[in-house]
């Protein structure tokens, strides 16, 4: 019964969605005030639907009930609870679901929020958004319903896949898809403004709240599934440039640069077609992102041939929306004024560099992960695009943006003083330079790209903090004086250094794990020994344990570090019965920001065990650094000026605010 | 994020992620020739794998590459020749990196000429803006005012001052 109601549920949600997407949008054409006000109570109730229809469907797993043929195919009774629920996205429908929640969710958020938007400007919004909504559902209810039952009910499910039975699965879909979704919004007010043919500042600053939020969550969502990956496969990669990664990643460069623009908009009135574009093309690549996993295109094109239901349908959705977005921007976007005259260096100009890269960058990724799909489907001839050609396309349209990185927000708006920042950089300049000399004397002869990677990261950090310490004039005037300054700093100017650390943090991260880490690859039996660096491994024993669900196979090592014991590591392989497969289970161990990782290989018959360890130095400021730039998103989103429905600061104060 | 490719894609394949890819017995001796061969492996793919180069791929297919590639090595072939015998044997999608030809001229090129393009039009436009740029600013923006709106304006001067 309650699959029924889920799906009832899922079936009025599209309906209130046609509404949503018809009704304001002509209230706004008319100018009438009843119509437009449709919108707001619309977006709520569609969350208050979809909500139940998802409530619904985790029902269906918490209680086992196998009679739903999703429920039968991705769960189990013996399995946790914690995986029962999870275990409602480890799957396309579910996923599909969690999508579409997490859309309401916004649609909502805009209603509840937005009432300080002009009531055009907040209906054409909420319509957009509910198009987007509208094909979704019928996505889901007509290629890829959750709720279909099953008859006769079987005893058990299949279970979920033991590689998701994690604690990731529980954190990072939920995030990435508030980041892919929370574009949406953008998209929305995009082409909200093009139907209204105006767009001011103001736009910008009702964006970019929105556009952060998103890409936090993005961050943070790429950052916990790189981890996770990390830790759960068992030789320590954390990045793969994966189709299904890259289509994370491309949003997040677009976000990345929409954010940027957003401000030169903002401040400046500058850029406006640009923001514009870039807001379409943020939400396109979400879309596309969606495309490529869910299509089945990835697997093979010729997958994607033979049951093309749903990609088909997404492939529609995307045409729809990209091509409408673009095609809408095309016919609009020449009424948009142009305002705010720059020159070519400036923080303005600073932020079209920011862009261009950005954006060259995010082609390099998209050229790399569509053109093997392209390329089969044009002349049938098969190619491989992987991580060798990655890293060497994307690193030199990036390492651009990481040396201009400490120059921006130094930079005046309109017309800046290149000179004058480059002196003022000298600092972050020489600790880099002694930082190349120090890697290069440590190195003793490595690759020369090293002490330079190292010296780059270093000036990145440095640089970001540069702007703190100009700012508040650390270092001239008392500290007293200084932070008092700092107090008054608005907290925005805090977000963008700490947003340009974390990309330095995360730098060195790479830098440590790539270039400096050593690898034992041995075959052991216990009583044996393995080491690297300076770090000894005692295999003592292996030990056999049964969870929940699994049994699992451990093997217990003891580590020392000149002589002294320092800690155990049990990596370990998991059975699980319900599938007949497993996981490996990797043993880290952290060393300041290093981590010692273990995993363990195929048992063999006569007592020994093949083990892989990784001594990977400074690993964990890959992800440190993430969390570094998601605080200082945090940071410039708690900005009172950006809070969205703020009140305005009065008259005479905002007079006296400085400009930056 | 392969675990997230595994959420999406090994319900309907069987995936083995639990990759120990090379294993003890394949190591060379020669430390400066296993280097090679590692550094090679990154570059090659396991065909039967998704996206997953032949040193991280623990498949059936990817070990054997791997010993065809140290038994090149051990033969005398310089990486050069190794690649070369692989992609006559096995064809292009072996290699991680396309070559750089007619047929991959776009996915070589098509970044770095959208950037050259990007940064053009960008000099284009500030070179016309700058041209124009002393009558616009003599503009101001959004047209003419309602009577309205200049009412309201002087009255917002006013209270202001």
């Amino acid at each position: 019964m309650i699959a029924e109601l889920g799906h009832y549920a899922l079936v009025l949600a599209l309906g209130l969605a046609l509404v949503q997407a018809c009704v304001p949008l002509y209230g706004a054409r008319k100018n009438d005030p009843v119509l437009m006000s449709v919108a707001a109570p619309a977006a709520i109730a569609q969350f208050g639907f979809v909500a139940f229809a998802f409530g619904a469907l985790v029902i269906c797993y918490v209680t086992s009930d196998f009679s739903v043929v999703n429920v039968f195919e991705n769960s189990h009774s013996a399995k946790p609870l914690i995986y029962k629920i999870t275990g409602v996205w480890g799957n396309h429908e579910g996923s599909m679901l969690l999508w579409v929640l997490i859309l309401s969710v916004f649609g909502a958020l805009v209603a509840i929020f937005g009432s300080n938007l002009p009531a055009r400007l907040r209906a054409n919004v909420l319509a957009v958004q509910s198009w987007v909504a509208f094909t979704f559902y019928l996505f889901i209810l007509a290629t890829s319903n959750p709720f279909l039952r099953l008859s006769p009910a079987p005893i058990e499910g299949r279970d979920l896949n033991p590689i998701l039975q994690d604690p990731g699965l529980a954190i990072h879909p939920p995030m990435l898809y508030v980041g892919y979704v929370g574009l949406s919004i953008s998209f929305s007010f995009a082409l909200a403004a093009l139907i209204e043919g105006r767009i001011d500042a103001a736009w910008a600053r009702w964006v970019r709240p929105w556009t952060l939020l998103a890409w936090m969550f993005l961050t943070a969502g790429i950052a916990m599934g790189s981890y996770w990956a990390y830790y759960t496969l068992g030789w320590g990669g954390w990045w793969f440039w994966d189709p299904v990664e890259n289509a994370s990643l491309m949003p997040w460069i677009a976000a990345t640069a929409l954010l940027h623009s957003a401000v030169v908009m903002e401040k400046r009135n500058a850029l406006k077609v640009w923001t514009i574009l870039l807001a379409i093309l943020a939400f396109s690549l979400s879309l596309v992102g969606t495309f490529l996993v869910r299509s089945g295109v990835l697997t093979s094109v010729h997958t994607f041939a033979s049951d093309p239901a749903r990609g088909m349908f997404i492939l529609m959705i995307l045409v729809l929306f990209i091509g409408g977005g673009l095609a809408l921007f095309a016919l609009r976007a020449p009424l948009l004024k142009q305002g705010g005259l720059f020159a070519p260096i400036s923080r303005e100009g600073a932020l079209v560099f920011n862009n261009l890269f950005l954006v060259s960058a995010c082609a390099a990724v998209f050229v790399g992960t569509l053109y093997p799909l392209a390329l089969e489907a044009v002349t049938g001839e098969k190619i491989s695009v992987g991580a060798p050609f990655f890293n060497m396309t994307f690193w030199p349209l990036f390492v651009p943006l990481l040396i201009a990185a400490p120059f921006g927000p130094l930079l005046a708006w309109k017309r800046g003083d290149l000179l004058g920042v480059a002196q003022r950089l000298v600092g972050a300049a020489a600790l880099a330079v002694i930082g190349i000399a120090v890697t290069f004397a440590a190195e003793g002869g490595g690759p020369v790209l090293i002490p330079f990677a190292f010296g780059l990261a270093i000036f990145v950090i440095a640089g970001a903090l540069t702007d703190l310490v100009e700012r508040t004039a650390l270092l001239r005037v008392p500290l007293g004086t200084a932070f008092a300054r700092a107090r008054g700093l608005p907290r925005s100017a805090w977000g963008t250094a700490l947003a340009h650390m974390g990309l330095g943090v995360t730098l060195l991260g790479i830098i440590g794990e790539t270039q400096l880490g050593s690898e034992r690859i041995a075959e052991i039996k216990p009583g044996q020994s393995i080491s690297i660096r300076r770090y000894d491994l005692h295999f003592d024993d292996i030990v056999q344990r049964q969870g929940p669900n699994y049994s699992e196979t451990a093997a217990r090592f003891t580590v020392r570090r000149g002589g002294d014991v320092i800690g155990t590591m049990e990596p370990s392989k998991r059975t699980f019965p319900s599938r007949g497969s497993g996981t490996t289970e990797s043993a880290l161990m952290r060393r300041g920001v290093g981590q010692l990782y273990l995993s363990l290989g195929d048992l063999n018959p006569d007592g020994s065990i093949a083990v892989r360890l990784y001594h990977k130095p400074l690993v964990l400021m890959i992800w440190l650094g993430a969390i570094v730039m998601v605080i200082g998103g945090g940071l410039s989103l708690s900005d009172r000026r950006l809070r969205v429905g703020a009140p305005k600061p009065a008259r005479g104060k905002a007079v006296m605010q400085p400009a930056e | 994020m392969r675990v997230v490719c595994s959420i999406l894609i090994a319900l309907t394949l069987l995936s083995a992620p639990q990759a120990l890819a090379v294993q003890p017995d394949e190591i060379l001796p020669d430390t400066a020739l296993e280097g090679r061969a590692r550094a090679l492996s990154k570059e090659l793919r396991c065909m039967v794998c998704q996206n997953q180069s032949i040193d991280d791929s623990d498949a059936p297919l990817a070990r054997d590459l791997r010993l065809i590639v140290r038994e090149r090595l051990k033969e005398g072939d310089s990486d050069r020749q190794v690649i070369d015998f692989l992609v006559a044997r096995y064809g292009e999608f072996v290699l991680l990196k396309p070559r750089v030809a007619l047929h991959t001229a776009l996915l070589w090129f098509g970044p770095p000429a959208l950037l050259c393009g990007g940064a053009l039009a960008l000099l284009l436009i500030a070179r016309r803006r700058t041209r124009r740029g002393s009558d616009d600013q003599a503009k101001p923006e959004g047209g003419n005012l309602t009577p309205a709106e200049q009412a309201r304006l002087a009255h917002l001067l006013k209270s202001e001052s």
